[in-house]
C-alpha cells in the first residue's frame, strides 16, 4: 500500500462521502464502458438506510408497489430475520428501469459501495439493457410510472369499493400470478406504454366526469363499447391459452371492470418479473463477473489500496461461496457461484483453451476476444440455454456436479451422471433443465369456456414425467379461480403423449 | 452518466400500510398467539418486543405446484465425493423429494408456523384490546368536575394579555371608514401646502385667502380626527375563555400488600407481576398514572417501590390498617374529582381474627363508593390451589370478601406466574365484569 502514491487513490480510509462516491463511480464507469464495453442505462444511485432497505425488500425491491397484506407479511418475516441476525441484508437492490435505480446502504464501507456500484450500476444494468428477454418482455422506461399508477388505482379502488373486495380480488389474482404470464407469444397488440397511457386516461376520465347524481341511477358499470371490445378480444383468443389470468380477465362473466383492471395489474407485474426468474444465474453471474473485473482493475491501476482489495475479496468470496450438498449450509446451487464460474471459464476458454475446450467449443476456443464473447452470451441467452451452450467439463469437475434421478415411486435416488467423460453431457442437460421454468412450473392451460351455455371454465394440466399437482395447494387455488370466474371451473390432468 | 440521491431522510415505515393490512388479515390468529405467548412471559419481558408465531394457514399464499413426491425428475448437486453413475441412494424417511431441498419445503406449506416480531406497542395493544376499565364511563359522566379553559369567542372586556389584536384593528378600521376619519396622508398634504404657502415672504391677497382656507380645513380635519380616534375603546376585543368540564384523565393506583412473614419471595413476585400489568394497562388508558405503595403488617405505611417489594418486616397482620392509610392518602392527595382511583390488594389471605369483618365494613361503607375498581388477589401455595378449588372455601379474608356485592370489587386467586395473565384478562374483560373467582 505504501508503494501507491496517495494522490491516485479514489478515497481515503474511513467513512465515505458523496465526493468519494462520485470519484469511485467515474473510475468504475471508465473501466465499465471503455474497457469492458458495457452499454448501460443512465444510473440513478440512491443512498438509503437499512430500515428503508427492509421496506424495499418486502415489495419485490420496487420503490413503489401497491398495498397488500402479503407484502406486510414479507416485511414482518424479513425484519425479524434481520433483527435476530439470521440473515444479513443485501448490499444493494437494483431495479430494471430507465434510468436504472440502484440502492446503496449507508452502512456499507466505501469499498463495499464501490463493489456495489460496479455490481449493480454496470453489471446488472448492462444485463437489463441488453439481454434479449428483458428487451423483449419488459419496458424499463415505463415500469415505474406503471407501478405508480397501479398503487394509486388500487388505493382508489379500496376507497371506492371497500378493502375487503379489493383484497379478495388481489388474493385471487396473486394465487394465479404464475399462470399470468405470456411465455411464448408476446403480449397481444398494444405495447406496454400505450396500454398504460390508455388506462391512465380512462381513470382520469372517470374521475373528472364523476357525478354524484349518476349513482342514484341503476349502475351500468361497463358501457356497450367496452364490453364489445372486450368480448371481441375474447373471441380472438385461440384456445388453449396458457395465460389463465389473461383469459379470466377478459372472459370472466362475473367480474366488474375495476376487478379486471386489478387482475391486469397483477398480470403485468408478474410479466415484468418473469425474465428475472429465468436469468438468475446469468444476471448474477454477469454482475459478479463485472464487479470482480472492475475492482481488480482499479487495484491494478493503483486507485484502491491493498486493504480495500482484501476487504473486497472477502465479501466477494462469501458471495460466490458454494457449499457442497452434504454441508449444513447447502440450499441448492448458488447462482452467483455458478454464474461467476461460468463467465470466468468463458474467459479462460477464449484466451487459454485446453484440447478438451477445443473439442467442446470449437468456435469459441482461443479466438481471444473474451469481451465480445461474454457480451454475446449476456445478450442472447437465458439460464437454461446458457448452461446448455457454455457449461464446460472443467466447471462440472470444479463443482463436482452429479445428477440424481428421483422417481416418486421408488424408495431411492439413482445417481445418473457424475463428472466423468460419459456424464458431462447428461449432467449438463440435467442442470440446464433445472433452470427451465417449464419443467418446474405446472403446465396449465385454458382449454375451453362455455360462454354461451353453463359458463364452465375448463383448465387442463398437462402432466409431464408423471408429475401431478399438489393436492392441497391445488384446492386452495381453485377456490380463488372460481371466485374470479364466478361459475364452475373444471380441472383435468392429462398425460402428455409421446 | 449518474446522479446520486440521498434518500436517508425520506420517511421510513413505507411498509406500515402493508403491515396493518397483514395484521388485519391475521387478527384472530395474532391475538391467540399473543395470549398464548403471554403465559410464558414475565412481566418484565412485556417491556420488550416479542416474537410470536401464527399458523401459516391463515396467511397462506397458495399457488399451483407440482407434487414433490410424484413423478420423475432430476436434481443436480455440487460436491460429489464418492458416487459413481448407477449408485442408489436411499431416500430420507417420511415423504420423498428431500433430495432437492427447495422443492421439499415448498410442498410442505400449511403445516408450519409463520413467525415474526411485534413491537411492544403492538403487543400491548393487542393484549389489552378487548379489555376495558370497569366503571370508567359512569364515573366520568357523574363527576365531570375537572375543568379546562377553552376558547369561547371574543368579548369586549378582559385582561390586556388577552387582547385580540386582529379583531380590534379590524373593528377600528371599519369604524374609521364609516366615520370618514381623515387619513394622516390627507393631513400631511394640507400641512405641506400650508408650509409652502407660509414660506412665501409677501403673500398676495389670493395666497393669504388660501392660507386661511387651508388653516380652516386643517382645523376641521384635526377635529374630525379627534372625534373619530384611530382606536376607540369601542373597537377593542378580547379573547374569551370559558371553563369546560373535562373527564379526568389521571389515575392513581394503590398497591396494597401484606409483607408479614407469611409472604415470601414467591408471593411478592406474583403480586409484583400483577401490579405491573395493571400499571401498564392504566398507562394505556390514562394520560397520567400515579402509583402509591402501601405495605402493612400489623400497621401500615407508605413506602417507595424498592422497599415495597424487597424489604421484609416482621409483625402480625392487620389488613384494615392498610385500607385506612390508603383512605388517608387519598383524602390528602387524590381528590375524587381529579383522580380515577384503583386499588390492587395482594395478600395470602390471613389476618387477625375479626379484622376481616372490619375490612369488609370499611370497603362497603367508605372505600368502594369512591373507587373505580378494587381488585383483591389472594396468592396461594400451589398445593393450596387444589384444596381451594371451591370458591367458597378459603382463608378468612377471602371468605369475608365473598360477602361484598359490588361490581367495582373483584377477587381472585393466583398460584402460578402463568395464572397472572388469564386472571388479569378475566378481571378486565369487557363481557364479564365484577366477581371472578
Amino acid at each position: 500500500m505504501s508503494a501507491t502514491p496517495k494522490s491516485d487513490l479514489l478515497w481515503n480510509e474511513g467513512a465515505w462521502t458523496f465526493s468519494d462516491l462520485q470519484h469511485a463511480f467515474d473510475a468504475i464507469e471508465d473501466i465499465g464502458l471503455n474497457d469492458l464495453g458495457l452499454d448501460v442505462y443512465p444510473n440513478q444511485i440512491e443512498i438509503i438506510t437499512s430500515e428503508q432497505m427492509l421496506d424495499a425488500y418486502s415489495s419485490h425491491g420496487m420503490p413503489l408497489m401497491y398495498r397488500h397484506w402479503s407484502f406486510g407479511k414479507a416485511f414482518a418475516r424479513d425484519s425479524m430475520n434481520y433483527q435476530k441476525g439470521y440473515t444479513g441484508l443485501a448490499y444493494e437492490i437494483v431495479i430494471n428501469s430507465d434510468p436504472c435505480i440502484a440502492y446503496l446502504m449507508e452502512e456499507n464501507s466505501m469499498t463495499m459501495q464501490a463493489l456495489v456500484m460496479a455490481h449493480a450500476c454496470f453489471g446488472h444494468n448492462h444485463f437489463f439493457k441488453n439481454n434479449y428477454l428483458f428487451r423483449q418482455w419488459t419496458d424499463a422506461s415505463a415500469i415505474l410510472s406503471y407501478l405508480d399508477f397501479a398503487k394509486k388505482y388500487i388505493s382508489r379502488c379500496e376507497d371506492e369499493y371497500g378493502w375487503e373486495e379489493v383484497e379478495r380480488t388481489l388474493d385471487a389474482a396473486h394465487a394465479l400470478q404464475d399462470q399470468g404470464v405470456f411465455r411464448y407469444n408476446r403480449p397481444p397488440k398494444l405495447s406496454q406504454s400505450e396500454q398504460m397511457e390508455k388506462v391512465m386516461a380512462r381513470v382520469e376520465h372517470e374521475r373528472e366526469t364523476f357525478n354524484d347524481l349518476w349513482r342514484t341511477l341503476p349502475q351500468r358499470e361497463e358501457d356497450d363499447a367496452t364490453a364489445e371490445a372486450r368480448l371481441g378480444e375474447v373471441r380472438n383468443i385461440k384456445l388453449p391459452e396458457e395465460n389463465i389470468l389473461y383469459f379470466v380477465e377478459k372472459a370472466s362473466p362475473s367480474l366488474r371492470p375495476w376487478q379486471r383492471e386489478l387482475i391486469r395489474i397483477v398480470r403485468n407485474v408478474s410479466q415484468y418479473f418473469y425474465p428475472q426468474k429465468q436469468t438468475k444465474v446469468m444476471n448474477e453471474g454477469c454482475a459478479t463477473f463485472v464487479h470482480h473485473y472492475i475492482m481488480n482493475e482499479l487495484h491494478r491501476r493503483g486507485q484502491i489500496t491493498d486493504g480495500a482489495i482484501l476487504e473486497f475479496l472477502h465479501s466477494h468470496s462469501s458471495v460466490v461461496f458454494q457449499p457442497e450438498f452434504d454441508d449444513r449450509r447447502y440450499s441448492g446451487i448458488n447462482p452467483y457461484a455458478l454464474g461467476f464460474a461460468m463467465m470466468e471459464d468463458i474467459v479462460r476458454i477464449v484466451t487459454d483453451p485446453t484440447d478438451e475446450d477445443r473439442e467442446w467449443f470449437p468456435a469459441m476456443a482461443g479466438h481471444g476476444d473474451w469481451r465480445s464473447e461474454l457480451r454475446y452470451a449476456w445478450e442472447n441467452f437465458r439460464d437454461e440455454s446458457f448452461i446448455q451452450q457454455y457449461l464446460s467439463p472443467k466447471v462440472i469437475r470444479d463443482f463436482r456436479l452429479f445428477a440424481l434421478g428421483d422417481d416418486g415411486r421408488k424408495p431411492y435416488y439413482r445417481v445418473e451422471a457424475i463428472h466423468d467423460e460419459q456424464g458431462y453431457r447428461d449432467a449438463r442437460n440435467a442442470l440446464a433443465s433445472m433452470y427451465d421454468l417449464g419443467m418446474h412450473e405446472p403446465n396449465l392451460q385454458v382449454v375451453g369456456a362455455d360462454l354461451e351455455g353453463d359458463r364452465t371454465l375448463k383448465i387442463r394440466h398437462t402432466v409431464y414425467q408423471d408429475r401431478v399437482l399438489d393436492k392441497k395447494t391445488q384446492e386452495a387455488v381453485m377456490v380463488h379461480l372460481k371466485y374470479l370466474w364466478g361459475y364452475d371451473v373444471q380441472l383435468t390432468q392429462d398425460k402428455q403423449e409421446g | 452518466m449518474s446522479h446520486f440521491i440521498d434518500r436517508r431522510l425520506n420517511p421510513k415505515g413505507k411498509s406500515l400500510g402493508n403491515r396493518q393490512r397483514f395484521f388485519r388479515r391475521a387478527k384472530s390468529q395474532i391475538k391467540d398467539a399473543v395470549n398464548k405467548s403471554l403465559r410464558d412471559r414475565s412481566v418484565k419481558e412485556l417491556e420488550q418486543s416479542g416474537k410470536i408465531s401464527i399458523p401459516s394457514k391463515s396467511t397462506a399464499e397458495p399457488r399451483f405446484r407440482l407434487d414433490g413426491a410424484s413423478g420423475k425428475r432430476q436434481h443436480v448437486h455440487p460436491g460429489n465425493k464418492e458416487f459413481t453413475t448407477g449408485d442408489r441412494l436411499r431416500k430420507p424417511p417420511q415423504g420423498g423429494g428431500q433430495g432437492g431441498g427447495k422443492d421439499a419445503s415448498d410442498s410442505g406449506d400449511g403445516e408450519d408456523n409463520f413467525s415474526f416480531t411485534l413491537t411492544q406497542e403492538e403487543f400491548l395493544d393487542i393484549f389489552f384490546e378487548d379489555l376495558e376499565l370497569p366503571n370508567l364511563v359512569k364515573t366520568s359522566l357523574k363527576e365531570m368536575t375537572a375543568w379546562k379553559w377553552r376558547r369561547a369567542g371574543v368579548t369586549v372586556a378582559g385582561a390586556p394579555t388577552n387582547l385580540n389584536l386582529l379583531r380590534t384593528m379590524r373593528n377600528a378600521h371599519g369604524r374609521r371608514l364609516a366615520l370618514k376619519r381623515p387619513s394622516t396622508a390627507e393631513v400631511n398634504e394640507l400641512k405641506e401646502r400650508l408650509f409652502n404657502l407660509e414660506r412665501i415672504a409677501q403673500p398676495n391677497e389670493e395666497q393669504r385667502a388660501e392660507i386661511k382656507e387651508v388653516l380652516a380645513r386643517l382645523e376641521e380635519l384635526e377635529a374630525r380626527r379627534r372625534w373619530a380616534p384611530y382606536i376607540d375603546p369601542l373597537d377593542v376585543r378580547y379573547n374569551a375563555f370559558a371553563p369546560q368540564p373535562e373527564p379526568t384523565t389521571a389515575a392513581v393506583m394503590f398497591c396494597l400488600m401484606d409483607v408479614s412473614g407469611s409472604m415470601g419471595e414467591r408471593e411478592k413476585d406474583l403480586a409484583k407481576r400483577f401490579y405491573m400489568l395493571l400499571y401498564l394497562f392504566l398507562q394505556k388508558r390514562y394520560e397520567k398514572v400515579d402509583v402509591v405503595f402501601i405495605r402493612h403488617t400489623h400497621h401500615a405505611e407508605e413506602v417507595d417501590e424498592e422497599t415495597f417489594f424487597y424489604s421484609r418486616q416482621s409483625g402480625g397482620t392487620i389488613v384494615s390498617t392498610a385500607i385506612e392509610v390508603m383512605q388517608e392518602i387519598q383524602r390528602d392527595r387524590y381528590p375524587t374529582q381529579d383522580w380515577n382511583i384503583y386499588v390492587a390488594q395482594a395478600s395470602d389471605g390471613y389476618t387477625q381474627s375479626g379484622d376481616a369483618q372490619r375490612c369488609v365494613q370499611l370497603l362497603n361503607e367508605e372505600v368502594l363508593p369512591i373507587l373505580q375498581y378494587y381488585a383483591y388477589i389472594e396468592i396461594l401455595d400451589e398445593r393450596e390451589m387444589d384444596v381451594f378449588s371451591d370458591p367458597d372455601a378459603g382463608a378468612e379474608l377471602w371468605r369475608a370478601y365473598r360477602s361484598i356485592d359490588d361490581e367495582r370489587f373483584a377477587q381472585t386467586r393466583i398460584a402460578h406466574p402463568r395464572d397472572i395473565f388469564p386472571v388479569f384478562r378475566e378481571l378486565f374483560s369487557k363481557e364479564k365484569k365484577g366477581k371472578a373467582a
